[in-house]
């Protein structure tokens, strides 16, 4: 995608913690209020959670929506439970992961090398820039196919788009990351007489990594749409095409199934990522924005 | 670069360097598809000729302004939805709450993943397409204004309470104004999901449009043509992005000012560097 390095997207778990201005109220007031609220809170949550599944449960077995076309939720759901437990929806959905993976893999080994260096020279970056500022907002669907005719409808073709699209935000992030290094610390490196490497491995890599990971999680997600796309357009195996051929057979109530389980794994992969990120990053003061505000 | 050179050398100096990667790029192409013959990679000559009898401007009115439209359309409407419902579930904590967990899913959920079941709930027509567009584009305006909205300085929320101005100027004159660096932020992201999703959708399903146009090219083995098309692709989307900057810097003007004089003011806090990957990096950075 043409996803540019304004990430935007703020780290997920963030849309409902702490207001800045209002200090937790439940803070102070002791362990067994803030208790009481956390639960109080889960219940809002899961409470709009049933309240979105009861309106469209409610418009299918009203009629509101023709019945044969959008089947009650209960109904998707059993089939999805039913789903669940057999053997082909996961060797789907491990044909969707394993594009998303080796793509986002090799993105990343040549993305983050690239960005370093482009980083870290100016003429370098001069060189490159109007390259880049060109291709990032290139939107990368245009070139599925291109890559149908030259790589086939197979896995390939589906690491060839990943590795495109998730390449931009990636060397973005890094050479931002790069270019932001704290002059101070690195002139005190150079004080120090620390040699290049060490200046490489104790500051430009660790001040560089929480942009590097911002750039990551921007791409996960992106990667995931790129795998579905190439499934669903150029039908690549994978939870794309299911969709597809479910939708084909007319076996709607598995189509929704289906498309629920791609949320799911989109979500999955999301929390993974802020997971690993708010672990890997914890010394980051990015990370404890929220109690820094 | 020496400093003393003049800035206008200089800045020739700098253009001549960024442009001379690219001019070599495609002298390279054109000299390697001219002599290897390659089905797939056709010669810049054949390329630059196709495209001029194609979009210049036959088919403009048949694929082109069809996309752009359905494009522009599900933009505006993710823009007008994620402002109005970020500002709802910015300034109620009860239903921000609520919203969450759906937010999240849906956020998550690839949106060509929905254009079967958009097919299903307008038909084959434009209504599918938009409503695509505005499932995917509609969440970064969304979750930006959210924050944006919850960033606004208390102080000033207070004082205008105390004044007495009402909700609804308040909302106009204090909520909006600071939250718009984050919205537009958000509305940048979402206009290249938004050319994205356009292409996708019209692939899938479409008699007419940019992204059915490359798909039918390729599949009818029109490889000049296919290539025309993405091509003109690339160029709608860095237009697109180019125009939306140069917007951004005109409605944002005020804000890019007062950061300018904050900056000069003290050195950066570390604080401050440190947030920077999370919130959205400035334009200037990307545009320096």
């Amino acid at each position: 995608m043409g996803a540019d390095t304004a990430p935007a997207v703020p780290a997920g778990a963030a849309l409902v913690s702490g207001r800045a201005g209002a200090p937790a109220r439940g803070g102070r007031a002791g362990p067994v209020r803030a208790r009481a609220r956390r639960w109080r809170e889960l219940g809002v949550r899961v409470g709009g959670v049933l309240a979105v599944l009861a309106a469209f449960e409610l418009c299918s077995r009203l009629g509101v929506l023709p019945r044969q076309w959008f089947p009650p939720v209960s109904e998707i759901y059993v089939e999805l439970f039913r789903l669940a437990f057999g053997r082909p929806l996961w060797v789907e959905i491990g044909r969707t992961l394993s594009g998303w993976a080796i793509g986002l893999g090799l993105a990343t080994l040549l993305a983050v090398p690239a960005g370093v260096l482009l980083g870290s020279s100016r003429i370098a970056y001069h060189l490159s820039r109007t390259v880049i500022e060109f291709f990032r907002p290139v939107p990368s669907v245009a070139l599925i196919p291109l890559a149908v005719l030259v790589y086939g409808t197979g896995l390939d073709m589906k690491v060839f788009l990943i590795v495109f699209v998730t390449f931009w935000p990636v060397l973005m992030q890094t050479i931002y990351g790069v270019q932001d290094v704290d002059p101070v610390a690195k002139d005190t490196a150079r004080c120090y007489g620390l040699p290049p490497t060490a200046v490489f491995r104790l500051i430009t890599l660790p001040s560089a990594a929480p942009y590097i990971a911002t750039g990551l999680r921007l791409s996960s997600s992106v990667a995931l749409v790129l795998a579905v796309t190439a499934e669903l357009v150029a039908g690549s195996p994978g939870l794309g095409q299911a969709i597809v051929v479910a939708q084909s057979n007319a076996l709607i109530t598995r189509m929704y199934a289906l498309i629920i389980v791609t949320g799911l794994v989109g979500w999955g992969l999301n929390s993974a990522f802020q997971a690993v990120e708010g672990r890997l990053l914890r010394w980051h003061p990015s990370q404890r924005q929220e109690v820094a505000r | 670069m020496s400093t003393e050179r003049s800035p206008a050398l200089r800045r020739a100096g700098l253009v001549a360097l960024e442009l001379c990667v690219p001019v070599l790029l495609l002298v390279g192409y054109g000299l390697w598809s001219h002599r290897a013959l390659d089905f797939y990679f056709p010669p810049l000559g054949e390329i630059a000729e196709v495209f001029g009898r194609l979009w210049l401007f036959d088919r403009v009115p048949g694929d082109l302004l069809p996309s752009l439209v359905r494009m522009l359309a599900g933009y505006a409407l993710s823009v007008v939805l994620g402002v109005g419902a970020g500002l709802l579930l910015g300034l109620s904590r009860l239903l921000r709450t609520a919203a969450e967990p759906v937010v999240e899913f849906l956020r998550a959920l690839p949106a060509p993943a929905l254009i079967p079941f958009a097919l299903l709930l307008f038909g084959a027509g434009d209504g599918a397409k938009v409503f695509v567009i505005v499932l995917g584009a509609v969440w970064p305006i969304l979750l930006n204004t959210i924050d944006g909205v919850r960033g606004v300085d208390a102080q000033q929320l207070d004082m205008a309470r105390a004044y007495r101005v009402p909700f609804a100027a308040r909302v106009l004159h204090i909520v909006l104004p600071a939250a718009s660096p984050r919205i537009f932020a958000g509305m940048r992201t979402s206009l290249a999901i938004a050319i994205i999703l356009m292409v996708v959708s019209e692939m899938v399903a479409s008699s007419n449009g940019l992204g059915y146009f490359v798909l039918e090219s390729q599949r009818s083995f029109a490889i000049p043509e296919m290539w025309t098309g993405i091509i003109l692709l690339g160029v709608l989307g860095y237009a697109l992005n180019w125009v939306f900057l140069r917007v951004e810097r005109r409605a944002l003007f005020w804000h890019r000012g007062a950061r300018g004089r904050l900056g000069t003011a003290g050195p950066p806090g570390r604080r401050g560097r440190a947030a920077r990957p999370r919130s959205a990096p400035s334009p200037e950075v990307t545009d320096a």
